[in-house]
């Protein structure tokens, strides 16, 4: 079991060491290093001694050491477009994308597993089939579309919810949150729902095709021909075993959430990551970019940790050594 | 009573029809369907310019005075624009169907390409072993740690930031380049398992012995078993792929703003939902969803009709 | 003469399928008595395996029963709906399946398994449960059965599997058990294990055995009576040792002649011509008729019931009441 934790640490290292060459590709020849530090009005003296303090007189591999050494403190330089320190933004912003992913993994899960589950016991008949009719609707439907959509029901024609921002947010420390105030739960409800609908008809279809695939195990029929319930059937046997694949599957999602939360942020002005990131890309804001692309490499990284390491906990194969005693 | 086999072999047509493939899809309505939606798609994108009653991509003929007029059958609307037109004065009919034929065209060029790289790197990996499998491998882990959302968006600002001043067609090549990019390895990793199950049976064995080229192995064993999960793969990507596409456009970094698509008019319309002007958004809308849905429900079907422990 | 506790009679079973009905079983028919040991031995495809899906009535659609009596102890369960037949399932009818390996949930362990049987058919505590599991366990030669009682699946071997999985058929005290294939899987030299651990088990808790195999050696070790199938129809029926040594169906002389004897000095393997027919092209009357070494006018056009013939009963027209073929 160490040896696994062990070798799984090694290849995030090496992960987060590839991305961080790539962002640093970026800075180098995509960008100008000096103007992304010293900002557009720098007099010549300024960047050349700058040039030199930076070291970009030297070596490919001394540069790659120290931006490496400077990425893992989390010092990406000043942003293009705002010219203030890259980190400081995305900490400021992180607390918002964050709490939009955890609500909306929240609503894909709460609904996407039931669903599915539903989907699979009571194959071919009406309710089933609709289910799955609307799981591939999710599928079809862009997340942008969803959102305005949402907005145009509820906001323009209903007026009922709020359109843009995170509304009222309370302040701990580092963290802003919107979770406390009746407000932001307001602002967080459309938004959360937008971002949910694809991951949850992904959920729901994962779940389906699984349990139907286990329905038709022998140890299902075994179970079966041994009188065990409906009940003990499908929820004891057939459940567990279904929701073990459905584990690294739901974990990679929960890193895909924050990613595509850019969408979202975009379309509900979400003060978020997502939407520093599009602005970004669109004012070609290197530093503001390979910081993004790290910070969501280390999430990728650190949740898919966590995901191998739930297996562990819940497949017993992997745990056991097989034993051989006996016939 | 079951009925005897033909004496004479059946030509190719009624082999088809008697298939297995052709009988799901005629007894599915679903099917039928999403393949006449699809159908019709396709059919006003490759002829759009035949179809249409303007070209909303000729700059010359657009008139500011007619921008944002509603649809024919409301008040305001103009019997020349049936579906109202956007703030530039485009005909909406006639730019849905310019879009989606752009749309398609991307989707398609990407999900090609894509499928050529990730066949390819499948069948070399599979085959070569050692560290080519190895590295290839790896470099698949990596990208499968990354949305296909961020992929498309990095690929596409660092073209930006490397060819500030690109010509449209240049820009739209980096376009399906990054959504190619982001598919490419579901393609891969299937292949390469097959390789692998088909490399270790014996007759490649054999055949190494004899000394038949390994490319000629892969060719004539390996492919036609792993076309079928292909071709489903391919048929789900595209539909994902126009997604990907259309939300690069509505996000500002997709395809250039004179030749707008389905995503851009998205775009273009969410600034006027407010004022209520809905038709400039709602309709390219719809049409996307026709053809994502369409192209979705063909590639169900298909893997439902392939899979021959459902039938 | 005692009751039996299981009759089958006139049971057809059929797969509709876009291309046809196929009747996979046609007018099959015997008995079990308490405590018999019943073998039902055929080739691939003839039907053997699905007669046991049939009586624990746990048929795969499209399959189903098209007409026909299954009875237990007098009373007919092929007609109960769906909740009255999971009764009886496990607590008077156990099962075994052929891969001991695929038959377990990998995810619980087997204590865990034995004891949620034990307490969805007897009316016994937890604890209670779970002492009955231990002495299953010992029973079927598990060593240190309380301390592997809380171990999974994939920590035993397939031999102690199979064992588990018996463990887990008798778990409710069925009067039968419907055995399909259960060494198929299994290494040889466990085979004859197992076979003699069930037969024991099965007679020191009174149950009944029907036997599916296609393994004659196993049949002669363990059976009282066979039938015997073919292209789901019962060919011969009758005691093991009187089937086995003085058949009265060609098709049963051809399977017994087949088989190699140890004492016998051949060149060639005995073989019966051609092979069974498929279900879309069963033959007209009896369904041997192509390949059968003395086939009549009368066996192309009408199909023979069972009809007694010496100690065992035949479908041919070579038996005559009581007359044997040459």
């Amino acid at each position: 079991m160490l040896v696994f934790i062990l070798r799984r640490l090694l290849q995030a290292v090496v992960v987060m060491l590839t991305v961080a060459f790539i962002a640093f590709m970026l800075f180098q020849y995509v960008g100008d290093p000096v103007t992304s530090i010293l900002g557009q009005d720098a007099t010549q003296e300024q960047r050349d001694d700058l040039r030199r303090d930076l070291g970009l007189d030297r070596s490919f591999a001394v540069q790659f050491t120290r931006f490496v050494g400077n990425a893992v403190q989390g010092e990406f330089g000043l942003s293009l477009r705002q010219g203030r320190q890259v980190s400081t933004l995305i900490a400021e912003r992180f607390p918002a994308t964050l709490e939009l992913a955890l609500g909306a993994a929240v609503i894909a899960l709460g609904a996407g597993i039931p669903l599915g589950v539903y989907a699979a016991l009571r194959r071919g008949r009406f309710g089933s089939q609709l289910v799955m009719t609307l799981s591939l609707l999710g599928v079809s439907l862009p997340t942008f579309l969803i959102g305005i959509l949402l907005i145009l029901v509820f906001s323009v024609t209903l007026g009922w919810l709020p359109s843009f921002g995170r509304g009222d947010t309370l302040q701990f420390g580092g963290w802003s949150t919107g979770l406390l105030t009746l407000d932001g739960w307001a602002h967080i409800i459309l938004p959360a729902i937008t971002l949910s609908v694809f991951q949850l008809a992904l959920i729901m279809r994962l779940v389906r095709a699984e349990m139907l695939e286990v329905l038709r195990t022998d140890y299902v029929k075994f179970a079966r021909a041994r009188g065990l319930s409906n009940r003990a059937v499908y929820f004891g046997h057939a459940l567990k075993n279904t929701l073990v694949p459905v584990i690294t599957i739901t974990g990679l999602q929960l890193g895909s959430l924050i990613a595509f939360a850019i969408i979202t942020e975009t379309v509900f002005q979400w003060p978020g990551m997502g939407f520093l990131f599009i602005q970004a890309v669109q004012f070609a804001d290197i530093p503001v970019m390979a910081a993004y692309l790290c910070l969501i490499a280390l999430i990728f990284v650190i949740v898919n940790l966590v995901v191998d390491l739930l297996y562990f906990l819940v497949d017993p194969r992997l745990r056991i050594e097989k034993s051989t005693a006996g016939h | 009573m079951s009925t005897p086999s033909p004496t004479a072999a059946p030509n190719w047509l009624a082999r088809w029809r008697d298939s297995d493939i052709w009988h799901s899809f005629i007894t599915s309505p679903m099917a039928m369907l999403a393949g006449f939606i699809a159908f019709l798609c396709i059919f006003v994108s490759l002829f759009a310019p035949w179809v249409s009653p303007h070209n909303p991509f000729d700059l010359a003929t657009l008139n500011l005075s007619d921008a944002r007029l509603p649809p024919a059958w409301m008040e305001g609307g103009d019997k020349r624009f049936l579906l109202g037109t956007d703030d530039q004065g485009r005909d909406l009919l006639s730019a849905l169907f310019y879009g989606a034929r752009l749309s398609l065209a991307v989707g398609l060029a990407s999900v090609l390409l894509s499928v050529l790289v990730g066949v390819g790197l499948g069948l070399l990996s599979g085959f070569a072993g050692g560290k080519v499998d190895a590295f290839i491998m790896r470099v698949c882990d990596v990208m499968l740690s990354f949305p296909s959302i961020l992929v498309a968006l990095l690929i596409n600002g660092v073209g930006r930031a490397m060819f500030p001043n690109a010509q449209d067609t240049l820009a739209l090549g980096v376009l399906v380049l990054a959504i190619a990019l982001t598919g490419w390895v579901q393609y891969a990793r299937t292949v390469r398992g097959s390789t692998l199950v088909e490399r270790n049976k014996e007759y490649v064995q054999a055949a190494r012995v004899i000394g038949v080229a390994p490319l000629r192995i892969m060719f004539k064993h390996v492919l036609p078993n792993v076309l079928g999960p292909v071709l489903v793969l391919a048929t789900i990507q595209v539909a994902a792929a126009i997604l990907t596409e259309a939300t690069l456009s509505f996000l500002g970094v997709g395809v250039p703003p004179t030749s707008p698509s389905l995503g851009t008019l998205i775009r273009i319309g969410n600034d006027f939902l407010f004022s209520g002007e809905w038709w400039i958004t709602i309709f390219p809308g719809v049409m996307l969803v026709l053809i994502a849905l369409s192209v979705n429900l063909l590639g169900d079907w298909l893997r439902d009709a392939l899979n021959p422990r459902l039938r | 003469m005692v009751a039996p506790l299981l009759e089958v009679k006139h049971l057809r079973v059929e797969f509709p399928t876009r291309r046809g009905t196929l009747l996979a079983l046609d007018d099959i028919n015997f008995e079990i008595a308490p405590g018999e040991i019943l073998g039902v031995v055929g080739e691939s495809g003839a039907g053997k395996s699905l007669t046991g899906a049939a009586i624990i009535g746990l048929l795969e659609p499209p399959g189903r029963i098209a007409s026909g009596e299954i009875l237990l102890n007098g009373r007919r369960i092929d007609n109960l709906p769906y909740e009255e037949m999971r009764k009886i399932r496990g607590r008077q009818i156990g099962a075994i399946f052929q891969d001991p390996l695929t038959s377990l949930n990998p995810l619980y362990t087997i204590g865990r398994q034995l004891t949620e049987t034990i307490l969805t058919h007897l009316p016994v505590s937890a604890e209670e449960a779970r002492q009955r599991a231990i002495r299953l366990l010992q029973e079927t030669g598990i060593p240190a059965a309380e301390q592997r009682i809380d171990q999974y699946p994939h920590q035993f071997s397939g031999g102690m599997r199979q064992r588990v999985v018996i463990a887990l058929a008798l778990a409710a005290e069925p009067k039968l058990i419907v055995a399909d294939e259960p060494t198929t899987a299994l290494d040889v030299s466990i085979q004859a294990q197992i076979i003699s651990l069930l037969k024991r088990l099965c007679k020191d808790h009174g149950a009944a055995v029907m036997l599916v195999t296609h393994d004659m050696g196993v049949i002669a070790e363990t059976c009282d009576r066979v039938a015997v199938l073919y292209a789901g129809r019962v060919a011969e029926i009758g005691p093991v040792g009187d089937v086995i040594h003085r058949p009265s169906h060609p098709y049963t002389s051809g399977l017994m002649g087949s088989i190699p004897a140890m004492d016998e000095d051949r060149e060639r393997l005995l073989q019966i011509d051609g092979s069974m027919p498929r279900l879309n092209n069963i033959p007209r009357g009896c369904a041997f008729n192509p390949r059968c070494p003395q086939v009549m006018a009368r066996c192309r056009e009408e199909r023979p019931e069972l009809q007694d013939a010496g100690a065992t009963r035949a479908a041919c027209w070579l038996v005559n009441d009581g007359a044997r073929p040459s």
